[in-house]
């Protein structure tokens, strides 16, 4: 065990399954010698060879198209898209092809690959550093998304991804990269997909948060819990396939029900979790669901602290459905 | 001033403006650069090329008749198509445009899986989730087919490089249109393998046409050859109706790769007899005029001369090999049309390994639910 942030913890899942598994590489730009704009790579050049660790073309097409050819020889590519927000080139690859690869061959070409990249806002990244897009990407049948809060879990859960047989997006949240940090093992272990975790517990209302929020949603338990309001706090880490079996047991507990995401609302992914909600719990419910989101605006610069749903725009929703 | 040229800069290596031709319009051959190809080598070309036309125009009665729902022919392009592929070493990689059958069918995908993707039914190998011609067989080296236009060129080059990496020697050939040189994916495509020289044989057939888009409104190059040169990559100008010409410069591209050379960009100079598919009516943006000095340079009747020249072909074996391809067809057909569609159950399975619960709960539905009144009503 050792104290790590998130940074070192996916740096330590890169490596291990490099040094495990001949067929995974990373490509990227800027993956090479600077080791990414984040550092997320450091070292795994000078460890793994350039021919393993690729400084790419600046053309998220191309790196997105060739690393599916890859996979369809059988390698095991880890790509980095520097930015959430410079994915979109990639886009058809992503949505016509890689994820319609084994469904359209009828199973002749599983293309297995996990897509890594910084998400969400709070850093002064302005409308394109700050994007957090994956209900873009949820939507699309044949994809997984994956996107941990903590350094335990992103090591876990990379681990977990590259191993996974089906295309993962694994969406790291650049405002906690260096903030988060807590004990990783040194041993390489798992931490399942489509597991969620309850990070709080509590009776009065559920929250349903992930990534950089899952602090602001803990922070606003803590300080309704001040006033009597007991939140359960579950921190999605898989958002699809999302843990269902978690969140219906939670709030057949609480009856209320609190979503929060910095992506835009509408058709949101908080969208999709009220609407499984509803369906499944609608007798349960003792208050309507709420989402807290960022707004259906593009992510502004300077005001982005009052765009994202940070702390204070949480605990009155947390208030407010508990004592609806 | 002074400084920009008034005409855009010609490419010199190569001289993408001269056209490769080896086959002269009397069946004889151009020794510099005739690849050599045994008589059973040509016999076999050629009778790929005539079994890609004649079921070219089964395929196109199938969709007339109501049977199939669609197709995507490749007339006037077939020793483009079969020339090609034949270039290529049975370990090599092909990824088609969606426009190829016949070189699938001689790398050895089996007719009767062919003509079942047509019909979509049980036994397609893509278990009818694509439309007909959308077939894939990885046994022969050959890659799902994508409807999009220039979305395979990328893969190609990571297929190959993802080879390079683990150290084998394994060339892709890349089918594309003209139409796809307008593409993002030929721009990635060309410019990764140019950089991290990758063994591709980008493939371009030039057939004149994108459905209904002349190639003067793909590009403002005189060629599309010569689009290699921004990539540091050789591009060069092939008789796409001449086989033998095209098997000469495939396997050059392929030496090429062999030494490390990487990616070759080909343009195969040839015509879109048909229309773009069955659905297409090119009498709405081309004078059949047009089709004239094309049908003059038809790739079939080229091939035959130099067989006939040879002694090698006449009307007696034209005839029974078309017969054979009749008979095979028809027994194909008639099992395809007899064989179900696919099971209900496997619209839910190959999204992904296995059915998340998402899928299998609306798989459940969908089993338990009334069924739709016929397929394709």
């Amino acid at each position: 065990m050792s104290q790590m942030n998130m940074v070192q913890a996916i740096n330590e899942a890169l490596r291990s399954s490099m040094r495990r598994d001949k067929r995974v590489v990373v490509l990227g730009e800027d993956v090479g010698k600077v080791g990414g704009v984040f550092r997320v790579t450091a070292g795994l050049s000078e460890e793994f060879g350039e021919e393993r660790v690729i400084d790419t073309p600046l053309s998220e097409n191309g790196i997105v198209g060739c690393a599916v050819g890859m996979a369809l020889y059988g390698m095991v590519p880890v790509v980095e898209i520097q930015f959430a927000d410079f994915i979109w080139p990639a886009y058809d690859q992503i949505v016509n092809e890689l994820a319609k690869y084994r469904y359209r061959s009828g199973g002749e070409y599983p293309a297995k690959l996990v897509i890594r990249t910084p998400v969400g806002g709070g850093i002064r990244g302005g409308h394109y550093h700050s994007q957090h897009p994956e209900a873009a990407f949820i939507h699309v049948a044949g994809l997984k998304i994956v996107c941990p809060s903590n350094p335990y879990d992103a090591k876990g859960l990379l681990l977990a991804s590259i191993q996974d047989p089906d295309p993962v997006l694994f969406f790291e949240p650049k405002r906690v990269y260096r903030a988060a940090k807590g004990e990783v093992p040194e041993n390489d272990y798992i931490v399942p997909l489509e597991s969620a975790k309850v990070v709080r517990a509590g009776r009065h209302v559920t929250v349903l948060a992930y990534g950089a929020m899952l602090y602001e949603a803990l922070d606003a338990a803590a300080k309704a819990s001040e006033k009597g309001v007991e939140a359960e706090v579950i921190d999605l880490r898989t958002l699809w396939p999302v843990d269902i079996a978690t969140i219906v047991t939670s709030v057949k507990h609480t009856g209320r029900l609190v979503v929060v995401h910095e992506a835009a609302r509408t058709c949101g992914f908080g969208a999709e979790l009220v609407t499984l909600v509803v369906e499944r719990c609608f007798y349960h419910l003792e208050a309507p669901p709420v989402r807290v989101t960022g707004f259906d605006t593009p992510f502004p610069y300077s005001l982005e602290m009052e765009y994202m749903p940070l702390s204070h725009r949480i605990l009155p929703a947390l208030l407010d459905s508990a004592r609806s | 001033m002074d400084m920009i040229p008034e005409k855009p800069a010609t490419f010199r290596p190569g001289e993408p403006a001269k056209v490769i031709r080896v086959l002269s319009d009397d069946g004889t051959l151009d020794p510099r650069h005739d690849p050599g190809l045994s008589d059973a080598e040509v016999l076999d070309i050629y009778r790929w090329m005539v079994t890609t036309r004649q079921l070219d125009e089964r395929l196109v009665a199938l969709q007339r008749q109501g049977r199939i729902g669609f197709h995507v022919g490749s007339l006037g392009e077939e020793a483009a198509i079969i020339g090609s592929a034949f270039a290529m070493r049975k370990s090599d990689w092909l990824f088609p445009c969606y426009r190829e059958f016949g070189a699938a069918l001689m790398r050895g995908f089996p007719l009767q899986k062919f003509v079942d993707n047509m019909f979509g039914n049980a036994n397609d190998t893509v278990l009818g989730r694509q439309m007909p011609d959308h077939y894939t067989c990885r046994e022969v080296g050959w890659c799902s087919i994508s409807s999009p236009v220039g979305t395979q060129i990328t893969q190609a080059v990571g297929f190959s490089w993802g080879a390079k990496i683990d150290g084998k020697d394994v060339a892709s050939l890349v089918y594309f249109g003209d139409g796809a040189t307008s593409s993002t994916d030929f721009h990635s495509g060309m410019n990764f393998a140019g950089v991290f020289k990758v063994p591709v044989v980008f493939f371009c057939r030039n057939n004149g046409w994108a459905i209904s888009v002349p190639v003067e409104r793909q590009t403002a190059t005189r060629t599309f050859a010569e689009k290699a040169a921004a990539y540091g990559i050789p591009g060069v100008r092939v008789d796409g109706n001449d086989l033998f010409a095209v098997v000469s410069v495939v396997r050059e591209a392929v030496r090429r790769g062999e030494q490390g050379l990487g990616p070759t960009l080909i343009e195969a100079i040839t015509y879109r007899m048909g229309g773009h598919s069955t659905s297409d009516d090119p009498n709405r943006y081309r004078a059949t005029d047009e089709l004239k000095p094309w049908a003059d340079r038809d790739p079939l009747e080229r091939g035959r001369l130099y067989l006939e020249r040879r002694k090698l072909w006449d009307d007696r074996k034209e005839l029974a090999l078309i017969a054979d391809i009749d008979q095979r067809f028809r027994a194909a057909v008639a099992v395809s049309e007899k064989t179900p569609p696919p099971p209900l159950e496997s619209m839910f399975e190959d999204v992904y390994e296995k059915p998340p619960w998402h899928l299998q709960e609306e798989r459940a539905e969908l089993l338990r639910g009334p069924r739709a009144p016929s397929p394709h009503s």
